[in-house]
């Protein structure tokens, strides 16, 4: 049948066409279209990455920023740790000053207490003495009175020295 | 959402057009068959009612011609170009083989025959490289091919960087669609080197088949020739960009028993031509099946001579029409999607063995 039966002609010139099409084509439509079509895909694809790396450079700012704000937290924390320790510490060798003032001065006190109280006793011996010593002196002046008792003491004295 | 109610609107408007063109030149030419057929009956002396036709009328429409067969008041003549050896290469107007009344006549020592011209002298076949209707055809579809994939082309350096427009938004999406779904799926890493003999075998035969939709327009794409040329076309590419894994898969299959492997080789050698031979066969039937099928139920009115048949059928036919459409998509599809996979076939590295 005529309509299955290629013509000679018609295949000459659509091999000439067709191949003039693949080369046009290929040369002045398809190179300039795929070569800006993977122009943009590879911008496109260069945006996505990019942004991928800000959104990672941002995530690691953020973590940095917190790891920093964790130290800042902890160095204040220890800063304020430390203080109240020097304070506590202050305070307790501050009551321990206080104290070992207090008992010095308890010491102290008692010392002189101590030594006024000897004073004291010393100064009431003497006074006792001298109170015995008077009565003493009035009583031997009272037993003196008499010129027997003057002798027989004598006598008593002489009598010792004569001895010796 | 509304946006394809106003494109597809202007569609179907356009396509019951061409079913209304195709329909009044059919009817032209029965009325103007009438006159010529009482004349001849004047003559002959006897009166006979000449039958319609359809099945002429189809095969003319989706056949090749020398002419350029618009209506009966419409023929475009074209170039007759013929070299033989005895009378070198003529070229002359298609027209001289014409009478008034459209009958065939011998020039200058040239008769057509069928789709050849011979030679009156010694009846051999001279070499027809006349511009045919085909031909005629195949010259606009290329100039609106270059024309369409040109500008597309210049506004990718206009707007470079730029969001595409217009005609560009058009073609973008094919061009990737092609890229992307055809050719690097089936090809791989080698696919660049392939895709401009893809991307233009894919775009010839899609705007061949949508062209060839257009009323009073050639069946070029649904022609053995064409299809063929292009078949031959991907079976030189697939075969001479085959490598050693691919003609050792044919000559000696690896992995089968020897004495399979001698049974398997002509399997093999016949199935490295049935390739290009199922590529040209499919593409013919189909898009000129589809031409068939609309003419066919065109004629139905001029078989029925009613009006009512006639404007059921046309209802049919607008349906057809745009089922045309789709095929014309596919089949551009199918023939770059195959031509990718044979490609992709002989290019691959062995790696299942």
């Amino acid at each position: 049948m005529d309509l299955l039966t290629p013509g000679i002609g018609l295949i000459v010139w659509q091999t000439v066409v067709f191949l003039g099409l693949v080369l046009l084509l290929g040369k002045f439509a398809w190179k300039p279209i795929l070569g800006s079509l993977k122009e943009r895909e590879d911008s496109i694809q260069q945006a996505l990455d990019s942004a991928e790396k800000a959104k990672q450079e941002m995530a690691s700012l953020k973590s940095d920023n917190e790891k920093l704000l964790k130290e800042a937290r902890e160095e204040r924390d220890k800063i304020l740790r430390d203080a109240r320790s020097v304070s506590n510490k202050l305070q307790e060798e501050a009551q321990v000053n206080a104290k070992k003032a207090a008992d010095k001065i308890i010491a102290d006190a008692k010392a002189i207490i101590n030594t006024e109280k000897q004073a004291a006793l010393n100064d009431v011996k003497a006074q006792v003495a001298q109170f015995s010593l008077e009565i003493a002196e009035k009583l031997v002046r009272k037993n003196l009175a008499e010129d027997k008792s003057q002798k027989e003491l004598t006598e008593s004295l002489i009598k010792d020295l004569k001895l010796n | 959402m509304r946006k394809p109610y106003f494109t597809a609107i202007p569609a179907i408007l356009a396509l019951f057009l061409i079913a209304v063109t195709g329909f009044s030149s059919l009817a032209q030419q029965t009325e103007e068959n009438h006159p010529i057929e009482q004349d001849s009956a004047v003559i002959g002396g006897h009166v006979e009612h000449e039958e319609f036709n359809a099945n002429e009328t189809i095969i003319e429409h989706v056949k090749d011609a020398p002419v350029w067969h618009f209506t009966d008041h419409l023929v475009m003549p074209l170039p007759v170009i013929v070299y033989s050896e005895e009378k070198g290469l003529e070229v002359f107007s298609s027209a001289h083989f014409y009478d008034e009344h459209h009958n065939t006549v011998e020039y200058n020592g040239y008769r057509l025959d069928g789709k050849n011209i011979v030679l009156t002298s010694t009846g051999e076949n001279v070499l027809n490289l006349s511009i045919t209707k085909n031909v005629a055809m195949l010259f606009i579809t290329a100039v609106v091919l270059v024309a369409v994939l040109l500008s597309v082309a210049s506004s990718y350096k206009k707007n470079t960087g730029k969001a595409p427009k217009g005609l560009q938004s058009f073609i973008e999406p094919v061009v990737i669609f092609v890229r992307d779904e055809i050719v690097k799926p089936n090809i791989g890493h080698h696919h660049e080197k392939y895709l401009p003999y893809i991307l233009t075998l894919f775009f010839f035969i899609l705007f061949g088949n949508l062209l060839g939709l257009l009323p009073g327009s050639a069946n070029l794409t649904g022609n053995i020739a064409v299809t063929l040329t292009l078949a031959v076309l991907t079976f030189f590419i697939t075969n001479f960009s085959g490598n050693k894994a691919y003609w050792k898969h044919i000559f000696w299959t690896p992995g089968v028993p020897t004495l399979l492997r001698i049974i398997i080789l002509p399997v093999e050698i016949i199935s490295v031509f049935t390739k290009p031979f199922a590529l040209t066969i499919r593409l013919f039937v189909a898009i000129t099946a589809g031409h068939i099928v609309i003419l066919s139920l065109v004629c139905m009115a001029f078989i029925f001579h009613s009006y009512v048949v006639g404007i059921g059928t046309s209802l049919i036919v607008v349906f057809i029409n745009l089922i045309e459409l789709l095929v014309a998509g596919i089949q551009a599809y199918v023939f770059a999607l195959f031509t990718a996979l044979y490609i992709g076939m002989s290019t691959a590295e062995d790696e299942h063995h």
